[in-house]
């Protein structure tokens, strides 16, 4: 196919701003979807997407289009995962696009999540044009918000396409500014072939299915190809494209997005970013920008009752087909028997993995709270990876820890830049730089410990900014840090997956922030539950949790017996998602309730 | 023998806590009731059940309300269809507000040998809050009248718990309590049931009811007083004196037969392993069915061994005597310890074991809704 006729684009929206519903109205006006399948959000096709609005997995969609100038298209709808957690994910996405829909709100305006991917897109010289949508709303304020765009972002929006999703209103203005501002891909169809892995998934029946975008070269059923960064070879079994039903196509040529299938058996051989080239004729350089991901929040996942543990490690490896920065290995605790270390790319990416196992697998789970990596240095000079609190040596056999740091970049409103710094300096930054990027708009760096990231540095960015802030992040360095291993005791037992390392200046303050938000998780018991938090031997916060004085349905006659008990055996089911410690009952959330400590300068 | 329990759905107005089911209904409804009844009574002697029974019960709503020519034509239904036990306990459950001293003696030349009275509390201004009909003073004569009728077994209802109460309170309304000698008490902590006005206020912040360390000082004090000055708390929420135990009530509690007659009423047939039965809570429906010679009643639930042994501790635990391990033996073939080995020990600090019976201590009662969920 000549590139002249291909656009390759993605649309950028925060959530709710209506980007699963464009895009539903982009698959019915050209065509793509029958009237049978125009369900809601055909795109994002677990629930879990659907329900919180946000996309996890990318997704290719190629719609036919014929233009006002007489031509016929093709477009490729690149949709990308939205969140800091995906940011390399999204980064590859958007390279393999030359153009990307930046869909706002036409009430609500500009918001802070749409930043981030709008500098990504900048960043890999996307042409990105706006979109006011939802302008049939009364509260539509199209030329406040045309403003906003040109000032915060900085990008042109005087022909900014007004349109509403739902209504169908601007559909056709928006697929002629695709063809009209997207640049056509500018490839060399006959260079050797380099072409990027911007996702894959796992399929029982062909194996790993790779999203590709041809930059140079073309690909065939048949080929042999190798992966650059992995320097596996395979033979292509199909090639084809998303119409958005898989349609099996000849070859795959320079531009151009689709799919194949090698018989590779496991996601993390495709690995996103990766270049695949001809064995017989190889490129010379693999495409930019391909990392290594790696999990960087680590937490334990345990099963409530002990008997799911095989369900639980079936389930995770059906995840980890799908997604290769998850993983994780068997772990053993005293308080919660027998679970598994999991790696995350973040915290969002920690509660989206948890509530596909529960919700898709039907596991109740215990969630330990999320820790870093550390290194330490024994005293007799060996290097260990701490990625569990657990397995911090004691004391006096640590010669030194060193915890990773990263180097944040905050984009946020003036308004809001004293309440960051101040957020940065509590979380024990090391202030980069401040930008003023326009009159209103600053970006500030700061050197963070990911500790203090992972806790709870996200949510109170969006609360102190209104949501305003938006944040991206990069790994820079270990540093060595005073860390010690704060831990919980309940009725005097140590409960291992209770354990935390905190910084030995927060240690005490997050000691007694921590047992006093426990106090306010566990419910009363038939005994006083006492919660202590120490650091070694020494207690360094209290609490308690009162005996249970009064329970009791004080009426039970004839009509009553049958409705009251079933309550109370409702309510035992219910206990069930507790953990039964010692002879303590503990809710889930009391194993996360590090998260939820505010904290105070 | 079995029990008879008839549902009177009527009153005059909902009390702002009460979560069972009854309607405000008109004189003529009213007057209409007993027939209903009296044509569930013979559908239900084609379906199997049979009398005579030793206790009848009426319970509402607010039984008072029938006048008592309804009463007698109800009682003489029962004991053409079914029968009644020599002695046969006979309870009618009346409003304070509702009552004179001829209907009271209408009542009990009916046949009714023990009135329950709502007295609730003795204070106006709690009365007034629960948003009952009668205050002290009306509370008081309905007492007296009842003695004067001939009641020589008669119940009372207290409240405790309620919204502002003290300690002082609540000893004054015991006081109060005792002076009128009742046979029989039957002593209530006030709880926000879920769609009741009560519990509206409560979430709306308009009335706040005292914490559960209240609740359970006054169920301590409550079972303190009352026991000292003679009474036997031989369930929950139930005191009398010496032989005067509600004998229909126990029933309940020993998973004993019972017939169900009027809209909303509940069955229990003894049935290999038990099952109980229903009549949907819809008047309209009861008269319909009725009227087309449908039977109103529908199963809740059968029970197996299993779950029979789980409600039969779940009941007797709820009461003084309790469950023996040789009646358990008899029935299921197995002793407490033996159906529940670890429940037992963790429940050990409750539960006494006297003379091969196993009981919960007063302690053990105001957790019972915690301590009987591994029995479940």
């Amino acid at each position: 196919m000549k590139q002249s006729q291909i656009r390759n684009f993605s649309i950028i929206a925060h959530i709710d701003h209506g980007k699963s519903t464009l895009a539903d109205r982009l698959l019915e006006a050209t065509g793509a979807l029958s009237d049978r399948e125009k369900t809601d959000q055909f795109l994002d096709k677990m629930d879990l997407e659907r329900e919180r609005g946000i996309t996890i997995k990318a997704q290719a969609v190629r719609l036919n289009y014929h233009s006002a100038d007489g031509q016929d298209y093709v477009l490729n709808l690149i949709d990308t995962p939205g969140h800091v957690d995906f940011t390399y994910e999204v980064s590859r996405s958007l390279s393999a696009c030359e153009g990307a829909l930046l869909v706002v709100d036409a009430s609500q305006g500009v918001e802070a999540q749409t930043l981030a991917n709008v500098y990504l897109a900048i960043d890999e010289n996307l042409e990105v044009f706006p979109v006011l949508n939802k302008i049939d709303l009364p509260s539509a304020e199209p030329e406040r918000v045309r403003a906003e765009i040109e000032e915060i972002i900085g990008l042109d929006a005087s022909d900014a396409v007004v349109a509403s999703a739902k209504m169908g209103i601007g559909i056709d203005a928006i697929l002629e500014a695709i063809v009209k501002k997207i640049p056509e891909p500018k490839g060399d169809p006959e260079g050797p072939l380099k072409a990027l892995i911007f996702d894959s998934w796992y399929d029982p029946y062909q194996g790993v299915i790779v999203l590709v975008r041809v930059v140079d070269g073309s690909l065939k059923k048949g080929d042999r190809i190798k992966l650059m960064a992995n320097r596996k070879e395979y033979e292509i079994l199909k090639v084809g494209v998303f119409a958005p039903h898989p349609v099996a196509i000849n070859e795959l040529t320079a531009g151009e997005v689709g799919f194949i299938t090698a018989s590779i058996k496991v996601v993390q051989d495709a690995k996103v970013g990766d270049t695949i080239t001809h064995v017989r004729r190889p490129a010379e350089k693999a495409l930019p920008g391909f990392k290594v991901v790696k999990p960087m929040v680590f937490s334990g996942l345990y099963p409530v009752d002990s008997g799911d543990y095989d369900d639980l490690r079936d389930a995770m490896e059906k995840l980890r087909l799908n997604d290769s920065s998850f993983s994780f290995e068997p772990e053993n605790s005293m308080a919660l028997g027998f679970g598994f270390r999991c790696g995350f790319l973040g915290l969002l990416h920690m509660e989206i993995i948890q509530e596909r196992l529960e919700r898709e697998f039907g596991v109740d789970l215990i969630t330990t709270a999320p820790t870093v990596v550390y290194r330490v240095t024994t005293v007799k000079g060996e290097l260990i990876n701490v990625d569990s609190a657990n397995k911090l040596p004691d004391i006096q056999y640590i010669g030194q820890i060193e915890e990773p740091f990263i180097l944040a970049s905050v984009h946020v409103p003036n308004e809001f830049v004293g309440a960051v710094l101040a957020l940065c300096e509590e979380k024990r930054g090391v202030q980069r730089e401040i930008k003023y990027l326009t009159a209103t708009r600053v970006m500030v760096i700061y050197e963070l410990p990911l500790n203090e990231i992972v806790l709870d540095f996200y949510d109170r960015l969006k609360t102190l900014s209104r949501g305003y802030a938006s944040l991206d992040y990069e790994h820079l360095d270990y540093r060595q840090s005073e860390l010690v291993r704060l831990n919980v005791l309940i009725n005097g037992d140590l409960v291992d997956a209770l354990s935390l390392i905190v910084h030995r200046d927060k240690a005490q303050y997050r000691g007694r922030e921590l047992v006093a938000k426990m106090k306010e998780f566990i419910p009363r018991q038939q005994f006083e539950v006492a919660i202590q938090a120490a650091i070694g031997n020494k207690v360094i916060a209290r609490e308690s949790v009162k005996a249970l004085r009064k329970d009791v349905t004080a009426k039970c006659y004839g009509g009553d017996i049958t409705r009251k008990r079933k309550l109370l055996e409702k309510q035992k089911e219910g206990k069930k998602r507790m953990k039964q410690v010692g002879n303590v009952e503990l809710p889930q959330e009391a194993f996360l309730a590090i998260l939820k400590v505010k904290e105070s300068k | 023998m079995p029990g008879l329990y008839l549902h009177i759905p009527f009153c005059q107005r909902k009390c702002s806590y009460c979560d069972f089911f009854s309607v405000c209904a008109t004189e003529q409804e009213i007057a209409g009731y007993p027939e209903l009844l009296a044509r569930h009574l013979d559908m239900a002697r084609g379906q199997g059940w049979s009398g005579p029974f030793d206790t009848v019960y009426f319970g509402g709503g607010t039984p008072s309300l029938l006048r008592p020519e309804a009463v007698d034509t109800i009682l003489e239904a029962v004991t053409r269809t079914f029968g009644l036990a020599h002695a046969a306990e006979i309870t009618l459950e009346a409003n304070p507000g509702t009552v004179t001293l001829p209907s009271l003696t209408g009542y009990r030349q009916a046949g009714i040998n023990r009135l329950s009275l709502g007295l609730q509390s003795c204070s106006d201004h709690q009365l007034e809050v629960l948003g009952r009909l009668h205050d002290r003073r009306e509370g008081f004569t309905a007492v007296q009248w009842a003695r004067d009728a001939g009641f020589d077994n008669l119940s009372l209802d207290l409240m405790f718990a309620l919204p502002g109460q003290t300690v002082d309170d609540l000893e004054e309304d015991l006081g109060c309590y005792l002076g009128l000698n009742p046979e029989h008490l039957s002593c209530y902590g006030l709880t926000a049931e879920p769609q009741t006005p009560l519990q509206a206020s409560v979430a709306a912040g308009e009335l706040s009811l005292p914490d559960e360390e209240f609740y359970a000082d006054a169920f301590l004090l409550v079972h303190e007083r009352l026991v000292s000055a003679g009474y036997e708390h031989y369930e929950i929420a139930n005191y009398a004196r010496q032989g005067y135990a509600c004998r229909h009530n126990l029933g309940y509690w020993q998973r004993g037969p019972y017939l169900g007659i009027g809209a909303g009423a509940h069955s229990f047939r003894a049935d290999p392993w038990g099952s109980r039965w229903e009549v949907p809570p819809d008047l309209k429906a009861f008269r319909k069915k009725l009227l087309d010679r449908q039977e109103p009643m529908q199963c809740l639930e059968r029970f197996d061994r299993e779950s029979a042994l789980s409600e039969t501790i779940y009941l007797a635990l709820r009461t003084r005597r309790g469950i023996s391990d040789i009646e358990l033996q008899q029935r299921f073939g197995v002793t407490l310890t033996e159906a529940f080995p670890e429940v037992v020990v963790s429940c050990d600090q409750w539960l006494s074991h006297v003379d091969d019976r196993w009981s919960l201590t007063p302690a053990g009662w105001l957790l019972f809704d915690r301590l009987i969920l591994p029995f479940l």
